[in-house]
Order: C-alpha cells, then sequence, then structure tokens
C-alpha cells in the first residue's frame, strides 16, 4: 500500500474534497494502483540530473510599466455566483 | 461529394469563384448536425444564430467583389476548453456549467479575425482529463466511424466533429495527446504544434507546462492554413514562442528524398496492436519508396514517459484547479463557512476523474513526498528530453503509431483509470519534451476503424512534418 486511508483524509483536504463513505475503498484502491505503477521512476538514477520545468528555454519577460485599461468591473463580475456592491461576496471568514 | 464533407481549400475556391455561398455552406453543416449529432454528440453548445449572421457577412464581402481570406466563411468547432467571448465555455465541467467568457482566447481571437463560422463548441472530457471524451460532465460523444466506440480524447468533440462531416475543421488542445489520439480514432489530421507556438492565452489551463492548442482538419494542407492562423507570438502569454512564424502553406512539397526518418524500437514493442505496427512499418516502407532513408533508432526512457507524466500533469492540474473555489466565477454550493462552501462546490461540481488527478497532483507535491514523486518526475524529464535531442542529431523527423491500437468500445477501460493512461504511451513523451507531432490517417483496420501514424519533428520545426505528411498524402496509402 503505498497511501493509506489517513494520507487519503489528508489530501482530499489539502484539495478542498471529500471522499464520500460508499467512494473511499474505489479511490484508495484506484489511486494505490497508479502511485504503484509510476514506482518504476525509483529504479532511475538521476544524480546530477537536473530538473526540468519546460521543455523549451524559458526566460522571465519584462513589459514597459504602463497604465493600460484592463476588464471592466462589472464583466469581471459577471460570472461571480454571489456580488455585492461591487464586490465578490463569501460566507464569513473571521469570527465575529 | 457532400459540401459538409469538403476541404477547407476546396470550399475557399468555390466560395472565391461564388460556386457557393457561405450561407449555403452553413446551412448545410447544419442540415448535417440536425441530422448526425442525436448520435454523435459532438457538441456542448451550438451558435446557430451567430453562425448564420457571419455568414451572411462573409457572402457581403464576396458580392462587394473582395478577396476573402483563405479560412472566412468555413465553418469550423472550438474545443469548449477554449474562452469565446460572450459564449459559454464550460471545459465540459459542471463547475463551468453557466460559464460565459468575458474575453476572448488568442487562438480563437486570431480564427474568428479571418471570419471563420463558428458552428458550436465541442465536447472534451472533463478539463481535457482523459483518453475517450466519456469522462465530459454532461454526455459522452461517439465515434463517427462506429457509434459503439470511443471518438478517442479529450479533444473527442473537435475530432468526431470534422470526421462526422458536423465542421470543416476545429481547434483542440494536447496536454499528452489530446489532440493526436482522437485524430486517430477518427481518421482525421490532427497536429500538437512545438510549445509556446500557439498562445495559451484564454486556453482554460491543465498542465500549463504541456498544453498547446492545435488543429483538425480532413487534410495537411488544411493543416497548413489553420496553423498558419493560430501561430504566433503573444505578449498575452510569456511562455509563447517569439521565433518567427513561416508560410506553413509552403512546406506542402510532395518531396521526401534526403530525408531521414527514425523508427524508435520502443514504440514497436508488446502491447502494441498488431494491426497498428503493420500499417505503421508499410507507411515506413512508403515513405523509403519515395526517397527517404529509414533509420532505426531509440529513445531509451520511453518506459518512464506514462509515470512522469501522470506525476507533472496532476501536480500543475492540482494547481491550476485550485482556482475553481465557489468565489470569482463558476458553481458555488453554499456550506456553513468559506472551507465548507469550497468543499462542496469541488465535491459536487467535479468529476470523478478531475478528483482523482487533483489528489495524485496534491499528493506527489505535498511534504515528503514532493522529493520522490514531483521532483523525481521533473528529471526523469530531462532524461526524455535528451533522448529526443540525442535522437534528432542523426534524423529529421520521428515515425510512430500514434495509439498502441485503433478506436475501443464504449465503456471498455472506464473502470480502470490507469489501463486508459497507458494508451497515452506513443503520445505523451513528445509533451514533455515539448515537440510538435502529428497523426495522420493510414487506412483502417479489419473492423473498419480508421488507423493513423505519428510523425514528430524538432522544436520549431513544423515544417518538415507538413512536408512529409503531405507527401504521403499526396502519394496515397
Amino acid at each position: 500500500m503505498k497511501i493509506s486511508e489517513q494520507d487519503i483524509k489528508t489530501v482530499a483536504s489539502l484539495s478542498r474534497l471529500r471522499i464520500r463513505e460508499e467512494e473511499k475503498e474505489d479511490v484508495l484502491f484506484q489511486l494505490n494502483k497508479i502511485l504503484t505503477y509510476v514506482e518504476n521512476l525509483q529504479t532511475l538514477d538521476t544524480t546530477n540530473i537536473e530538473p526540468t520545468t519546460y521543455a523549451l528555454p524559458m526566460q522571465n519577460v519584462f513589459r514597459a510599466d504602463e497604465v493600460k485599461p484592463s476588464l471592466d468591473r462589472e464583466l469581471a463580475l459577471s460570472n461571480a455566483p454571489l456580488k455585492e456592491d461591487g464586490y465578490f461576496k463569501v460566507p464569513r471568514v473571521l469570527e465575529a | 461529394m457532400a459540401l459538409h464533407d469538403k476541404t477547407a481549400h476546396e470550399l475557399h475556391d468555390l466560395l472565391q469563384a461564388k460556386k457557393i455561398s457561405a450561407a449555403e455552406l452553413t446551412a448545410d453543416i447544419f442540415k448535417r448536425i440536425d441530422e448526425a449529432e442525436d448520435k454523435i454528440g459532438a457538441y456542448l453548445t451550438l451558435t446557430r444564430d451567430k453562425a448564420t449572421a457571419d455568414a451572411k457577412a462573409v457572402d457581403d464581402k464576396i458580392a462587394r467583389g473582395e478577396k476573402i481570406f483563405p479560412l472566412e466563411g468555413i465553418p469550423c468547432a472550438i474545443k469548449d476548453n477554449i474562452c469565446t467571448k460572450g459564449i459559454r465555455t464550460t471545459c465540459a465541467s459542471k463547475i463551468l456549467e453557466n460559464f460565459i467568457p468575458p474575453y476572448d482566447a488568442t487562438a480563437y481571437k486570431k480564427l474568428a479575425a479571418q471570419n471563420v463560422i463558428v458552428v458550436g463548441k465541442a465536447n472534451l472530457d472533463e478539463f481535457a482529463m482523459g483518453g475517450s471524451t466519456e469522462n465530459s460532465g454532461f454526455h459522452v460523444t461517439r465515434n463517427p466511424h462506429n457509434y459503439d466506440c470511443v471518438p478517442g480524447g479529450s479533444s473527442g468533440g473537435s475530432a468526431a466533429a470534422v470526421a462526422g462531416g458536423e465542421a470543416i475543421f476545429s481547434l483542440g488542445s494536447d496536454t499528452g495527446g489530446s489532440i493526436r489520439q482522437p485524430a486517430s480514432f477518427c481518421g482525421v489530421v490532427g497536429f500538437k504544434p512545438t510549445y509556446g507556438r500557439v498562445s495559451r492565452y484564454g486556453l482554460v489551463a491543465f498542465a500549463s507546462s504541456l498544453d498547446q492548442i492545435g488543429s483538425f482538419t480532413h487534410d495537411v494542407t488544411d493543416c497548413a492554413l489553420v496553423l498558419n492562423a493560430i501561430c504566433g507570438h503573444d505578449e498575452m502569454d510569456s511562455t509563447s514562442t517569439a521565433a518567427q512564424v513561416p508560410d506553413f502553406t509552403k512546406s506542402l512539397v510532395a518531396d521526401v528524398k534526403g530525408l531521414k526518418i527514425g523508427l524508435p524500437a520502443e514504440y514497436f514493442v508488446k502491447g502494441i496492436d498488431a494491426e497498428v505496427e503493420t500499417a505503421v512499418r508499410n507507411v515506413a516502407k512508403k515513405f523509403e519508396s519515395l526517397g527517404a532513408e529509414i533509420v532505426e533508432i531509440s529513445l531509451p526512457h520511453t518506459e518512464y514517459a506514462i509515470s512522469t507524466y501522470y506525476l507533472i500533469a496532476p501536480a500543475e492540474a492540482a494547481t491550476n484547479l485550485e482556482r475553481y473555489d465557489g468565489v470569482s466565477y463558476g458553481a458555488r454550493v453554499d456550506g456553513a463557512d468559506v472551507v465548507e462552501m469550497m468543499t462542496n462546490t469541488r465535491t459536487e461540481k467535479f468529476g470523478a476523474e478531475v478528483k482523482r488527478r487533483i489528489m495524485i497532483g496534491n499528493y506527489a507535491l505535498s511534504a515528503g513526498y514532493y522529493d520522490a514523486y514531483y521532483l523525481k518526475a521533473l528529471k526523469v524529464r530531462t532524461l526524455i528530453q535528451k533522448d529526443f535531442i540525442d535522437a534528432f542529431k542523426n534524423v529529421d523527423l520521428i515515425l510512430t503509431p500514434t495509439t498502441p491500437n485503433a478506436a475501443f468500445k464504449l465503456g471498455e477501460m472506464t473502470s480502470d483509470p490507469l489501463k486508459m493512461y497507458l494508451q497515452d504511451i506513443c503520445t505523451v513523451p513528445v509533451n514533455i519534451a515539448g515537440l510538435p507531432g502529428v497523426s495522420v490517417p493510414c487506412g483502417f483496420n479489419k473492423s473498419n476503424l480508421p488507423l493513423g501514424f505519428q510523425l514528430i519533428g524538432k522544436a520549431l520545426d513544423e515544417e518538415t512534418i507538413l512536408r512529409a505528411a503531405y507527401t504521403y498524402e499526396v502519394n496515397g496509402l
């Protein structure tokens, strides 16, 4: 077993997901199967090998610091599930 | 031949010569959609009214005696993870069911500038995660060659639309084979350009270091025309390359004399269907008979590509999909506090495969596992890329099967995610190395399902791929 029931609970919580009781067994089985498969990477010696994050050479891109028009406020809010007075509205975050 | 089965370049000539009108062509496509869509299910949204109005504008332009762009007036489909301002863009996810983008993706904007006719938004595996389009949050898409089979994925709707006569060409996206595999399954030409050739601005992010927009077309000439339209640097995507974009139609030259084409031993191993192998070896013979030199090569780290991909892509996906939190856009499911609201939203609105990949990704990135999984995969990525760099010192192109087998039956792999992942063995190495690749049809198997071969090129050398693909196409099977 690569991943335990407790690991799944932790990773689901990190992912802001809830695993339903009836799904638990299958999720555990599938994730273990996949994580067992990817173990084949451990057989490779990667000492002194640099990691690659982008396949092609990347460099930081700069632009002039100029004020330009941006997305209209109303348009930016147009897909919000809940809004008020030009803001996104969410449930209370801090205790009163 | 019906209008909806013709190529864009044939239709362009007919439009310009006033032998047909854009209105007629668009009506023919919608007639075909009305007949076939119940069976195929290529689309999530149809834009009939806009298409009809756009076609009229093209006809007015032609009537004024003006010259039209190569793709002007040509009906096309756009994968539904590419943002289209004012047109619903769902990523086939319940979480974006009602999302209306406030801006256009650059690739779509460039097509729109040519006055193409967008017919609708094409189905996909939710957030482009899958190889069969069965993971769509809304409905499956079926293969136009056999309705019991999948069209491939994740760009299954884009591939099926073209193969089924419901669009003349389409845009898709390819993170691990999501253009090339469905193109192979549906018998059309599917091109994934070099990473950075096409702007990703407005392409809903799945795995940002691997994602690339590309095309589905009936033939290689149309492929060059679509690439001409969508490639190019974009200041809105800092990973888009500043490299000059050639006129890709100049590569439509029927001549492979002197080209060295590599056949990697690791792509012809156990697990590759015998009919697929025979078809691709016949393609190699064809190239040889046309004057190319076929060279046996080795890409020794191929067997590690699936593991590398299925750690890197989920890790990037887990990060990219953090944004679906029920706050600024997308669906929200209420909860007692912010965390519960986010958890309810994501649990209820994401499908099983998306959740699985988010969890693999967060696991691979989490403290204690980062070095063993994510960092290890990034190092192996270096080795896989080096395989290609070494191979391309001796050859101009690499020829492989696109997929280990022809299209499989609906439901055949849904209960075994790992089995589905292994389907990507021939395509993922190309994304890992950021290279351009195409899938070109090469006949049918005994069950009358299309087969395809893949050509892989050097970074930014789409031209040699197009030249070889074109040469194969004009010389027949």
